[in-house]
């Protein structure tokens, strides 16, 4: 199972970024190999579609989660059909290492 | 003038499969193009007749009022008998409709989380792994954040003590760790009373 995390930075001591569309980074956490990885965002200064142009990206790297602060109002129903799992954590200071650890339990 | 806008209809469980085609030899000879159903006709058809509920409860579902569930049952009904009778294929697509899906909260690591399985039923929140997860529902949500900020202080009548209330105690059922006496809520009638005397 993959898992992508939305960040504002590409160290594990960066912080969730509350935006989907336009986060800084994205990291893709594989649960069954552990691995980790952070991808820039392209479409980070995106003017408009940021949002349907990130769900392109995760779903084109077969994400099943989705971990971010806030998904717009285009995006819930395309991650709904594509059957991908939005978490909402409004805690802008929650750190990625954090979360990773969360999702070991 | 203009009619009168239509309220999206909300649509919880999309269909699996686009269509239906009719099938033996008599199928695909007419030159009829195939039925319109909606998602919404779709999703009335499935609350009605394939989950069991009355039209008021799956108004209800779908955020409409219970006529307009009906005419648009009545209507998918009639699609469906069209399609039947005269061997065309259905085509499930179009409609005025947004998908939603139910959410859910973690009272362990605070998130919100969807299902998108909507057959798997949710025990566990997909973050923290904990079994502490609720329905999330708008209306009671923002009753949890108004309560939850309270910081307020208990004080204790006999020496003074304070400490933080904690939401859902009752102060007068706190006992002070130091002088063993009721604790009062700071700034209540009855505690201003006692630092008058």
């Amino acid at each position: 199972m993959k898992v992508a995390i939305t960040s504002t930075g590409n160290t594990f001591e960066s912080t969730i970024d509350q935006r989907f569309g336009r986060c800084a980074y994205f990291v893709i956490y594989d649960t069954e190999s552990k691995a980790i990885e952070f991808i820039p965002n392209p479409n980070k200064d995106a003017e408009e579609g940021a949002g349907p142009a990130s769900v392109q990206l995760i779903a084109s790297r077969n994400i099943n989660k989705i971990v971010s602060g806030e998904f717009g109002i285009k995006i819930k129903p395309l991650l709904d059909s594509l059957k991908i799992q939005m978490i909402v954590l409004k805690e802008p200071e929650k750190k990625i290492k954090d979360i990773l650890e969360m999702l070991h339990h | 003038m203009s009619p009168r806008i239509k309220v999206i209809r909300k649509v919880s469980n999309p269909p699996i499969i686009k269509g239906f085609k009719p099938y033996g030899p008599e199928s695909g000879k007419q030159k009829l193009g195939p039925v319109n159903l909606l998602y919404e006709e779709y999703e009335a058809i499935r609350l009605s007749d394939y989950d069991i509920l009355n039209h008021h409860q799956a108004s209800v579902m779908m955020g409409i009022s219970r006529p307009t569930f009906t005419r648009i049952y009545a209507s998918a009904l009639q699609k469906i008998a069209i399609a039947f009778v005269e061997g065309r294929q259905i085509s499930i697509e179009g409609g005025k409709v947004y998908f939603d899906s139910d959410w859910y909260h973690c009272s362990k690591c605070g998130c919100y989380f969807n299902n998108p399985e909507k057959e798997k039923p949710v025990n566990n929140c997909p973050l923290c792994g904990s079994q502490r997860v609720y329905k999330f529902d708008y209306e009671n949500a923002h009753e949890d954040i108004a309560d939850k900020t309270c910081d307020d202080m208990c004080i204790c009548p006999g020496c003074g003590f304070e400490q933080e209330h904690q939401y859902g105690q009752p102060c007068s059922k706190q006992i002070c760790p130091h002088c063993k006496s009721f604790m009062k809520r700071k700034g209540s009638p009855n505690c201003r009373n006692f630092k008058n005397k």
